[in-house]
């Protein structure tokens, strides 16, 4: 059972980065409009599905929270300032987002394409570094909670290698699924421009994940970076699905690498392996693993369901110009 | 401030934040689904435009409740970790059914009626607005039971090894007696924020477009009976908060001697102290009746109560901050029935009723139109609600103190441990800045939005469809 629930763990997880990441990749490419019409087409690829995709992150955070309570308790109040600056960095990216095409004056719109974007790209550098941290492990004490003073207790861990080149390759993965799905869902310039940062950032993606997957000598993550390269090539070749869908499956692969890194220890401890946290000791009581087994059996599959209909309403490229109501 | 104050502080900050939001959200929700089906029943345009409009007005509300929500999923964990760990099998499973079961639901739903307008037939997309609704009203019940859970523990056990709370039965928790009264009384609430709202922008606006008067209507009917629902499961909440904390209806009266026929004051002035205070007007027997439903009932005093908590369990204070208490109750029925009346008189007065009712004073003829002084303070329309809900949860979550769980664990107990000052002070900082700035943002929005004209001009061009990407 907990086996099974560190597995689905992992899959929301998964779709979170994976479904979120390209929507923070359009917020950040928006620009390659060249105007505010352009700007708002690319966005209106993203306009019914971001909050859908965000609902991931509620998931993830939800699951982990009711079959790894433990696990939940720590990373949070370990990381507790970068999480807060997710948090505040995602409040002003959904506003914005959402905001923007409400109201008529330009001023506003470009006010909230500035916001989106900035945004957009703090946050995949902090879920970067977040993820690099998570390779390396926390000094989490006997008590599973990190200690130290000030404000140095949960931004120090940020300043670490394994942090910097966590935030590389988020930046580059999020870019690369936001320029493949906008090639893939516009039509024009936007579409042009959009291959173009795929065709180049699938290179300098690579390369990133083959320096992960060397220093951690995860195989997942060498993977991950043959199937960039080949998205990119993709992306040349006009084959705009399947080059998303390469990156979003290079994606999956280095978030389950992350999660996988240490075997059964889910939060290192840098301090004294026995202080670290494993699945087992993390995990919740029987009855409560039982319930949430019963609702997501229940619950789930539906909801794969009704989202994967409304990818299929909304399936139309979006041309500039058209309004949205 | 320690580190304690300063997480409860900001738990306070962020969580009223997110229900200055979502209580319209829950409400415009219904509304839009009120609406639209009016339209497709009716077929008169006045439906349809009414529900784009609620509609507007609620995707721009449900964003910020949104990005606000998130915010507390992750708080338990963020400055409550020995909480988190603590109750992590209670209230883990039950944050996770609600983003599986409700938030899915909701967010998925609300986009396909929102871009769906002409891409889906008519009665299915009717039915993507009737989900989020049903949505809405889950996500808020489901939580009301987490919250209910640490006002009145049930369905758990407490491990004997890690002497962590386990859950017995989920159906138990869903079934609380204090979620079961406090729903209505929410739901009641959440109608009149809605309400209020709508009914303050259809005041201001239909002196340049009647169609907005038909929006003020539905807007003070909402809140008239949004209101009677909150009092009547209000004096039910009432009876069944006595029953399992009587610590709060006794610092809610500031009430130190156990009595019998308790009175009620409306108002007071001076120390709320063991002496009764200098000044007040007293209703005799209320408090009992709405502690007991009988006004010769006995309500239990504060002294009473603190001797047997400390016999219970253990030396220390277990007396709620008094004055906080006692004012958020009042406040709180005070600005609900202030706006009830508000939206009494509004219906009273805009209606299209012809003839003179005998007896009555000029100004309190129906029909004779808005008066000025109701447009120029409009805006107290929808705050008052708001307020009502803020100094409810304020009494509800300080008048717990100094229990988390009522009678297992205290506040002082779940804080993270590791957590410093600087971190909350940097992280309240960050908070307050980007809230304040959302809340500017939404304002514009919104009165940018109310100024268009409710029947819009139509279309001007029409572009070819484009092709599917897929
Ligand atoms: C517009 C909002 C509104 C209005 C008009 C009222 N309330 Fe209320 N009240 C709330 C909004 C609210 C709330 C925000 O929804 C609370 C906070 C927690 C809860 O469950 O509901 C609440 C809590 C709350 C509690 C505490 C429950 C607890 O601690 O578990 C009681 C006893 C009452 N209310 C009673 C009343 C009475 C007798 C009212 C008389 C008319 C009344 N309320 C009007
Ligand atoms: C949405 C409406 C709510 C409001 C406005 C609200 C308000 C508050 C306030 C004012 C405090 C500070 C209490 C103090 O300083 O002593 C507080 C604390 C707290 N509330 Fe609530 N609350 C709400 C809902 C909830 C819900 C639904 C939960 C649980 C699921 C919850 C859990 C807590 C916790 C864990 C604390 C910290 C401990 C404490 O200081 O009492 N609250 N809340
Ligand atoms: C402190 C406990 C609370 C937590 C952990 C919490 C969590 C959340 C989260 C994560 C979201 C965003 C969902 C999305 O992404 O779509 C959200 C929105 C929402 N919450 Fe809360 N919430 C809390 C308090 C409350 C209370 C007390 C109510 C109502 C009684 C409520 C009702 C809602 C509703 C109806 C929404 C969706 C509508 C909107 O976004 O405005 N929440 N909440």
């Amino acid at each position: 059972m907990i086996t099974f629930w560190f597995a689905v763990l992992v899959l929301a997880w998964v779709l979170y980065f994976v479904l979120e990441g390209f929507d923070f990749g359009v917020g950040m490419l928006s620009f390659l409009g060249r105007d505010e019409h352009e700007r708002g087409a690319a966005l209106r690829t993203i306009g019914p599905f971001w909050d859908g995709n965000e609902v991931w992150l509620v998931a993830a955070v939800g699951v982990t929270f009711a079959a790894f309570p433990d696990w939940y308790a720590a990373l949070m109040s370990a990381l507790y300032l970068p999480m807060v600056a997710i948090l505040l960095l995602l409040a002003i990216r959904g506003v914005a987002l959402e905001f923007r095409g409400k109201h008529d004056s330009p001023s506003w719109r470009r006010r909230a394409d500035l916001l989106l974007a900035v945004s957009s790209g703090g946050i995949v550098l902090l879920w970067g570094a977040v993820l690099g941290v998570l390779v390396d492990g926390l000094a989490l004490g006997a008590d599973g909670e990190v200690t130290g003073t000030g404000l140095g207790r949960s931004l120090g861990p940020l300043l670490s290698p394994a942090a910097g080149l966590g935030a590389l390759a988020a930046l580059l993965a999020a870019v690369l699924l936001g320029a493949t799905f906008l090639a893939l869902r516009t039509t024009g310039p936007v579409r042009r421009r959009a291959r173009d940062v795929a065709r180049h950032t699938g290179t300098a993606g690579a390369v990133t994940l083959l320096l992960i997957g060397i220093g951690t000598g995860s195989r997942l993550t060498l993977a991950a970076a043959a199937v960039v390269f080949a998205a990119g090539l993709l992306a040349r070749r006009t084959r705009e699905g399947l080059s998303f869908a390469a990156v979003a499956a290079a994606v999956a692969a280095a978030v389950v690498a992350v999660f996988t890194a240490h075997g059964d220890v889910v939060l290192r401890s840098t301090l004294d392996p026995a202080w670290s946290l494993t699945r087992e000791s993390a995990a919740a009581g029987p009855e409560a693993l039982r319930l949430i087994t019963v609702a997501g059996v229940l619950i789930l599959p539906g909801v794969l369901v009704y989202q994967a209909w409304s990818y299929w309403v909304f399936r139309r490229r979006v041309a500039s110009e058209r309004v949205a109501s | 401030m320690d580190v304690l104050d300063l997480t409860r502080l900001q738990f306070a900050v962020v969580t009223i934040y997110h229900y200055l939001f979502v209580p319209v959200s829950i409400s415009l929700a219904s509304a839009a689904a009120g609406f639209q089906i009016a339209w497709i029943r009716t077929s008169r345009e006045k439906y349809l435009h009414l529900t784009k409009f609620t509609g507007k007005l609620l995707i721009v509300t449900f964003a910020v409740g949104v990005v606000t929500g998130l915010v507390q999923e992750f708080q338990f964990g963020l400055g409550w970790s020995a909480f988190a760990r603590f109750y992590g099998d209670v209230f883990g499973p039950t944050l996770a059914i609600e983003g599986m079961l409700a938030f899915f639901l909701e967010a998925t739903f609300l986009a396909l009626w929102y871009f769906g307008w002409d891409r889906l037939p008519r009665w299915l997309h009717t039915a993507t607005i009737v989900v989020v609704a049903v949505g809405t009203l889950l996500s808020a019940y489901i939580i009301l039971a987490a919250n209910s859970f640490m006002q009145n523990p049930v369905a758990y056990a407490l491990d004997p090894v890690t002497g962590r709370a386990h859950l017995t039965s989920f159906t138990e928790l869903l079934t609380n007696e204090v979620v079961l009264a406090a729903f209505p009384h929410t739901m009641g609430g959440a109608a009149m924020a809605g309400g209020g709202l709508l009914m303050a922008i259809g005041i201001w606006r239909f002196k340049y477009d009647r169609a907005f008067l038909t929006l003020s209507r539905a807007g003070a009917w909402m809140m008239l009976l949004g209101g009677a629902v909150t009092a009547i499961s209000g004096d039910h909440l009432g009876k069944v908060m006595t029953a399992v904390q009587p610590m709060k209806m006794a610092a809610a009266e500031a009430l130190y001697e156990t009595t019998t026929s308790a009175p009620f004051s409306v108002f007071a002035i001076g120390e709320l102290g063991h002496d009764r205070p200098f000044f007040s007007i007293e209703i005799p027997g209320l408090l009992s009746f709405l502690g007991t439903g009988s006004f010769g009932g006995t309500v239990q005093g504060i002294d009473d109560l603190q001797a047997a908590y400390v016999a219970q369990y253990g030396p220390g204070s277990y007396v709620p901050m008094i004055p906080v208490a006692f004012w958020t109750f009042r406040l709180m029925i005070g600005a609900g029935v202030l706006g009830m009346a508000l939206a009494a008189y509004h219906l009273w007065s805009s209606w299209s009723f012809d003839r003179r009712v005998p007896l009555l004073p000029e100004f309190l003829q129906p029909g004779r139109g808005t008066p000025g002084w109701l447009r120029r303070f409009v805006l107290i329309a929808p705050l008052l609600p708001a307020a009502a809900n803020t100094f409810g949860w304020v009494f509800t979550e300080t008048a717990r103190q100094p229990w988390l769980a009522f009678g297992i664990s205290k506040v002082a107990d779940g804080i993270s441990p590791g957590l410093t000052a600087a971190e909350v002070i940097a992280s309240l900082a960050g908070f307050t800045l980007v809230y304040g700035l959302l809340a500017v943002a939404w304002c514009r929005l919104v009165v940018h939005l109310s100024r268009k004209p409710l029947v819009p001009a139509p279309e001007a061009t029409e572009e070819p469809e484009p092709v599917p990407a897929y």
